[in-house]
């Protein structure tokens, strides 16, 4: 029988044939390509701010991720980094860009708020979840990283 | 007046559909019904500085239109039933404020355009009211800000998700003859049969419109084919096969009659998922389209069960499931009709 009865108890099990699935492939494909994209732009930045002006290679990093950051704004700002989200799902998530993304568009949506109570209050209202697994992560790596120098 | 077998209300009293009012937004006016709305902002704004004034906005268009179809002034209504998604009902009641009319505030998620609906229609069939103005609204933004995400967040939504829509209706209800009247109504059980994605409502919801549905045609002791059409409020792409597959294990065939309100309101290549959603997405197909249709005699009677999710994204990350409920109400072509 390719059809569950749908009831109380099976419900669950049953509905799941009628929803559509996500394209697991493609999802995959368009987020490699557009984060790609995204990383292979921030190569550029950085190259260009170590040929054009006075940046090494090891500070290039700064002066790139503060111009992703501010593009990313903009975007969201203009109402188009919503829509390359929905395209490309993690691919536009997980660089900074996205970063940048979560903090205006918190931002943008509370202030008919205000300044402090709405804007202030909520800028890291998805990011702050982020950051604090980020300093975790960090500061327990930092533990085992510094006992490994101890012990070789 | 009275109860008809579990939970059907029947109007004996003859109340009427006096008018109805639309507004919507940008992307319902460019949906297939477009031609059948009173009011269509052209831009989400409705050209007011944040998104709550903007469907502050919608309602206040929604009920002035329908006040102006029935050539009635404000002053001369007795009661106003309104309700919205947004915590406190403040659409509702910031509207209520500017109107001085005796309000109840109602909440019953999607299915508040019914619910205001039925009750408005109690109301006035016992003689509480003579004239009773029911409204609802949602609006897009603020549905995404009071359940989701900041609207400009990047975030990939699933297939399974739906679009809230931008709009509101309203409805005048007395007992003076006219070419729609309500003949029934029935209140709806919570069902939850455990579905727990936020992102798929519509079979969370499905539960719910079949157990409507199927109290009111046993209550009724009518069959599915003596409605010209039953329309559901927001199951989507989703929720629509799941529902009709659960009414015909109980031998309901509605492969004929039944339409969904959330897949009415957009054209398929509108970017909006399985389908619209809201308040105001069986309002505005209701007191558009429909309720057109049974003026011009193209329907005869119409069954419409609002569907709602009772969901808060509280709870939700509770671990809770999220709970559904449907109310249906009759409407049908009154003795006004040409």
């Amino acid at each position: 029988m390719d059809k569950q009865p749908l009831n109380e108890q099976n419900f669950e099990n049953a509905v799941k044939s009628y929803q559509p699935k996500p394209s697991y492939v493609m999802n995959c494909i368009k987020a490699f390509i557009v984060g790609g994209l995204i990383c292979v732009f921030g190569e550029l930045l950085s190259q260009m701010y170590i040929h054009w002006f006075d940046y090494n290679e090891e500070n290039a990093m700064n002066p790139t991720v503060a111009t992703l950051i501010l593009l990313a704004a903009l975007a969201t700002g203009f109402g188009v980094y919503d829509k390359l989200g929905q395209f490309a799902g993690a691919g536009s998530a997980v660089p900074v860009t996205g970063f940048a993304n979560s903090i205006t568009s918190a931002a943008l949506e509370h202030k008919s708020e205000g300044l402090v109570l709405g804007v202030a209050t909520n800028l890291f209202k998805l990011a702050g979840s982020v950051i604090v697994f980020g300093v975790v992560a960090a500061y327990v790596l930092g533990i085992f990283r510094y006992l490994w120098s101890l012990i070789f | 007046m009275g109860k008809a077998g579990k939970h059907t209300w029947t109007f004996s009293n003859q109340v009427y559909i006096q008018a109805s009012g639309t507004a919507v937004g940008p992307m319902e006016g460019e949906g297939p019904l477009g031609s059948t709305y009173d009011v269509i902002h052209e831009e989400l704004h409705c050209g007011e500085s944040n998104w709550e004034l903007a469907e502050r906005k919608l309602m206040f268009d929604a009920v002035y239109a329908c006040l102006q179809k029935a050539g009635v002034d404000q002053s001369a209504i007795d009661l106003f039933l309104a309700g919205d998604l947004l915590n406190q009902n403040v659409t509702g009641n910031y509207v209520a404020r500017q109107l001085g009319i005796p309000v109840l505030g109602m909440f019953g998620a999607c299915s508040t355009s019914m619910e205001t609906l039925a009750s408005g229609a109690a109301l006035v069939d016992s003689g509480f009211a003579d004239q009773a103005l029911v409204a609802v609204s949602s609006h897009n933004c603020t549905a995404e800000r009071q359940f989701r995400y900041p609207t400009e967040y990047g975030g990939q939504k699933p297939k399974t998700a739906t679009y809230t829509v931008t709009g509101s209706g309203a409805a005048l209800l007395s007992r003076t003859p006219s070419p729609v009247q309500v003949e029934a109504a029935t209140i709806g059980r919570v069902m939850d049969y455990n579905i727990k994605d936020p992102f798929d409502m519509g079979s969370a919801m499905a539960p719910a419109a079949w157990d409507t549905i199927k109290t009111h045609l046993e209550d009724m002791g009518r069959m599915p084919s003596d409605y010209d059409v039953i329309a559901t409020g927001d199951l989507s792409s989703v929720g629509s096969p799941i529902f009709r597959d659960m009414m015909k294990q109980d031998g309901y065939d509605l492969s004929e009659v039944h339409k969904d309100c959330g897949m009415l309101v957009y054209h398929s290549d509108q970017p909006v998922f399985a389908g619209g959603s809201g308040c105001a997405c069986s309002a505005v197909v209701t007191y558009g389209k429909l309720i057109q249709d049974l003026m011009e005699g193209k329907y005869n009677k119409v069954l419409v069960a609002a569907t709602g999710a009772l969901m808060s994204p509280m709870m939700i990350q509770q671990k809770e499931s999220i709970p559904g409920i449907a109310h249906a109400v009759v409407l049908k072509r009154g003795e006004g009709a040409s």
